[in-house]
């Protein structure tokens, strides 16, 4: 005979178990079951039966361990799930498989081990409070990480080019910080911007000859207008309208770049785009063409080609850093102060006398500029752009950093960027399952904390005395 | 019958327009349901008629290694297993992926939305292969509706796009009926206009969200079984564009209103067959983009909607 209190803390477990199971097995059956294959007679069927099977058994025993630690067991379950987890990697014949059950493990023993220990759970549930001290001091000790990095002997070309492509990722995210966190706008087409500027830097150095520096305040420019015309009729719209609109102007000009062939080169993209030059007094080559000068002989130094990788480097900081400036500014100017008025309450603010169109449009052409500086940077450092690098994914991707690490969080735009870009660039092996495991992480942090890891966001203005 | 080539050309774009058109429209219903009824664009939608091709796809293959050969009971077995398993993934992505935001901030659940349709998309290219798949066409032959002997133009009309219109057209009638005169439609409708007055009543709120991301799954499931009879290519990046096409459709037809996404779809469809027939090919997706923007900037209540007036 079962007593009441088993029935509660194994029953109802074991059946939520078995459904969840059962759900697995219907969805997994014949997607991963059930692969198709090419061949020279057409498709045929290459069964996978055992891996379906595998799924839909690892989620039952994840829904019911999770069920039986939530009735009031979690530290046993927290035991299991650790130890599963430490041994499926060595334990499993398909690498794979072991990696995905010590994950679910991870998952399990987290949980149970939040349910094991509420103290530390009510602290976490709250978003992860770093002590003021440590927030106030990070971005400073970060920062100073940041600049003597390339000098240290640590770092190699292929960490260095990861840094700057976290960085690209990083002011990016800020800029898109602008609309989504500051005038608390949905952009889904954020990428446009990125792609105008990219586009404004190749064809304006190859055309005219401009330099990256004459070049990079046209791209912005160019940004900023075309932000301000889509963005003139469109302001008007509810949140979810304008987030679909936006994904169809970023959309139409990808389309565009692969159609107009005369001026973008079409789906072949633009290559040799002119590189860097140190503020246009010298190049980074061995031999300067005639007439130009040198880096190394500007400051007397042997040639290195690690140089020029180091210069962008530094570039591509001090144009984030100017972008968080740019926002840790204007949160205490009227205009700031505006755009977050309206975000949060858009009646109140314009009947306060707010003009919610302009004052929009402000916020969301600034961020278009930002977003064409990062994409003439994007240029010059690759040399080569093509529509390829300006698909939906890429605002998705730039969303999905803004919205992991805190919606208006700067400091959580930095650390998304180093999970979601630097840790799979790292670890090649899980390169194709980044796109995978960053749906889920979207889904389970809009779950779990809908407003982001780091939700330390004061607001900018206090009343009187908080007390 | 006498046509002139101009005239012939025109009606061979009708029908290709209408075919696709009912395919939208069967995709639009699904969101045009869920915005209708919890106010948020599904945007996994796309992913889940990109399931539905696949899993028609699979059933297709696995029918073809057995050696079944009966076109009409193919055709059922394709569409039983398509819809039912994709209604378990719709299910389950409401479940798992909104249920939980129901009450969250406006953008929660777009964002998670997005999440599952990037999930989808590489689950489906891990799992299934990032290769484009091909089958034998399947229901071949047409009628030639007016002949186009000596090199003249031929308007023809396939038995499969034919299949596809009364199929969709009776679906819609169904569910129209469905909508109008069940007690389920009954709730449905009851949920769209108050959430909360409807729990009030004694309506299983969660059961007819449940059940709308269930219908809406399924008229997916059929969209994509039949995209994948038409064109008999399919990858797993085409829920992206049709998600968006649809979208627009319900837009246009006048979001959360049924018989605004029905004709929202066909004339989506016919937009698109007319611009590649008669401007640009290659700026189909830019001139129904254009629409979708210019509809939600000059009529936001679309061509069959009502305004919403938004309550302070």
């Amino acid at each position: 005979m079962l007593t009441k209190a088993s029935r509660t803390t194994f029953l109802v477990p074991l059946r939520d178990g078995v459904l969840a199971g059962l759900v697995a097995l219907v969805l997994a059956f014949p997607i991963v079951g059930l692969p198709t294959s090419e061949t020279a007679h057409g498709l045929v069927l290459r069964p996978r039966i055992p891996e379906a099977i595998a799924f839909a058994v690892a989620v039952f025993l994840g829904r019911f361990a999770l069920g039986v630690a939530e009735a009031g067991k979690p530290r046993p379950i927290l035991l299991i799930a650790l130890l599963v987890a430490i041994a499926a990697p060595f334990a499993s014949a398909a690498p794979e498989f072991g990696a995905a059950l010590a994950i679910g493990g991870l998952f399990v023993a987290l949980r149970s081990a939040l349910l094991a220990f509420p103290g530390v759970a009510g602290r976490i549930s709250g978003g992860i409070r770093v002590p003021p001290v440590a927030i106030k001091r990070a971005p400073l000790v970060l920062l100073l990480l940041l600049v003597v990095l390339p000098l240290t002997p640590v770092i190699d070309r292929r960490l260095l080019d990861i840094a700057v492509l976290v960085l690209t990722y990083v002011m990016l995210g800020w800029g898109l910080n602008i609309t989504v966190g500051l005038a608390g706008l949905l952009d889904l087409g954020y990428v446009a911007f990125f792609a105008i500027g990219a586009y404004a830097y190749a064809l304006l150095s190859l055309t005219a000859g401009l330099s990256f520096w004459g070049a990079l305040p046209i791209a912005g420019l160019c940004a900023a207008a075309a932000g301000l015309i889509v963005g003139g009729p469109i302001l008007r719209l509810r949140g979810d309208y304008f987030a679909i609109v936006t994904l169809g102007f970023g959309e139409i000009v990808r389309l565009v770049a692969i159609n107009w062939s005369s001026l973008t080169g079409g789906s072949q993209g633009i290559a040799q785009i002119p590189r860097i030059s140190f503020f246009g007094l010298a190049d980074f080559t061995a031999t300067p063409d005639p007439g130009r000068r040198a880096f190394h002989e500007l400051f007397g130094i042997s040639f290195d080609p690690a140089h020029r990788q180091i210069f962008i480097f530094y570039v591509i900081l001090a144009l984030a850093l100017a972008v968080n400036a740019f926002i840790a500014r204007s949160r205490k100017l009227p205009l700031g102060r505006a755009w977050e008025a309206l975000r949060e309450d858009e009646i109140a603010a314009q009947s306060l006398g707010l003009n919610l169109q302009r004052i929009r449009l402000s916020a969301y052409a600034i961020a278009a500029a930002w977003g064409g500086f990062a994409g003439a940077f994007f240029a010059v450092r690759q040399g080569f752009i093509s529509p390829e690098s300006f698909s939906f994914l890429e605002s998705a991707v730039i969303l999905a950093i803004v919205v992991l690490g805190g919606v208006g969080s700067q400091l959580g735009v930095v650390l998304a960027a180093i999970v979601m870009i630097g840790v799979p660039e790292l670890v090649r092996q899980l390169a194709e399952y980044r796109m995978l495991a960053f749906g889920v992480a979207m889904v389970a942090i809009m779950v779990w904390r809908p407003s982001g890891l780091i939700s330390r966001r004061e607001p900018s203005i206090r009343l009187g005395d908080a007390t | 019958m006498q046509v002139p080539p101009p005239m012939a050309y025109f009606l061979q774009q009708l029908i290709n327009g209408l075919v696709l058109g009912s395919i939208y429209g069967l995709i639009a219903i699904g969101y045009t349901m869920v915005y209708g009824i919890v106010g948020m664009i599904n945007f996994a939608h796309g992913e889940i008629y990109m399931l539905g091709a696949f899993l028609a796809l699979i059933a297709f293959v696995a029918l073809s290694a057995i050696g079944l050969s009966s076109v009409p009971i193919t055709l059922v077995i394709v569409l039983v297993v398509s819809v039912t398993f994709t209604a378990a993934w719709g299910w389950t992505v409401e479940r798992v992926a909104y249920r939980p935001l129901r009450n969250s901030p406006r953008l929660a659940p777009l964002i998670s939305a997005i999440g599952v349709s990037i999930f989808l998309q590489n689950f489906v290219q891990l799992t299934q292969g990032a290769r484009s798949k091909a089958i034998q066409p399947f229901l071949r032959g047409g009628v030639t509706l007016y002949g186009g002997g000596d090199g003249a133009f031929a308007v023809t009309v396939s038995w499969l796009q034919i299949f596809i219109v009364v199929f969709t057209t009776v679906l819609m009638i169904g569910f129209t009926l469905l909508i109008a005169r069940t007690s389920l439609g009954r709730a449905q409708r009851a949920c769209s206009q108050d959430l909360k007055m409807a729990s009030l009543l004694g309506i299983d709120v969660d059961k007819t969200i449940s059940t709308t991301f269930v219908i809406g799954a399924a008229l997916a499931a059929v969209a994509g079984m039949l995209v994948t009879l038409y064109y008999g290519v399919i990858d797993f990046f085409i829920g992206f564009l049709a998600g968006i096409k649809a979208f627009t459709a319900a837009v246009l037809g006048g979001i959360g209103s049924l018989p605004g996404a029905m004709l929202g779809g066909l004339l989506i469809g016919l937009i698109e067959a007319f611009w590649s027939g008669y401007a640009a090919a290659e700026y189909k997706d830019v001139a129904v983009y254009g629409i979708l923007v210019l509809v939600l900037t000059v009529r936001p209540q679309g061509l069959l909607g009502r305004p919403a007036i938004e309550k302070v």
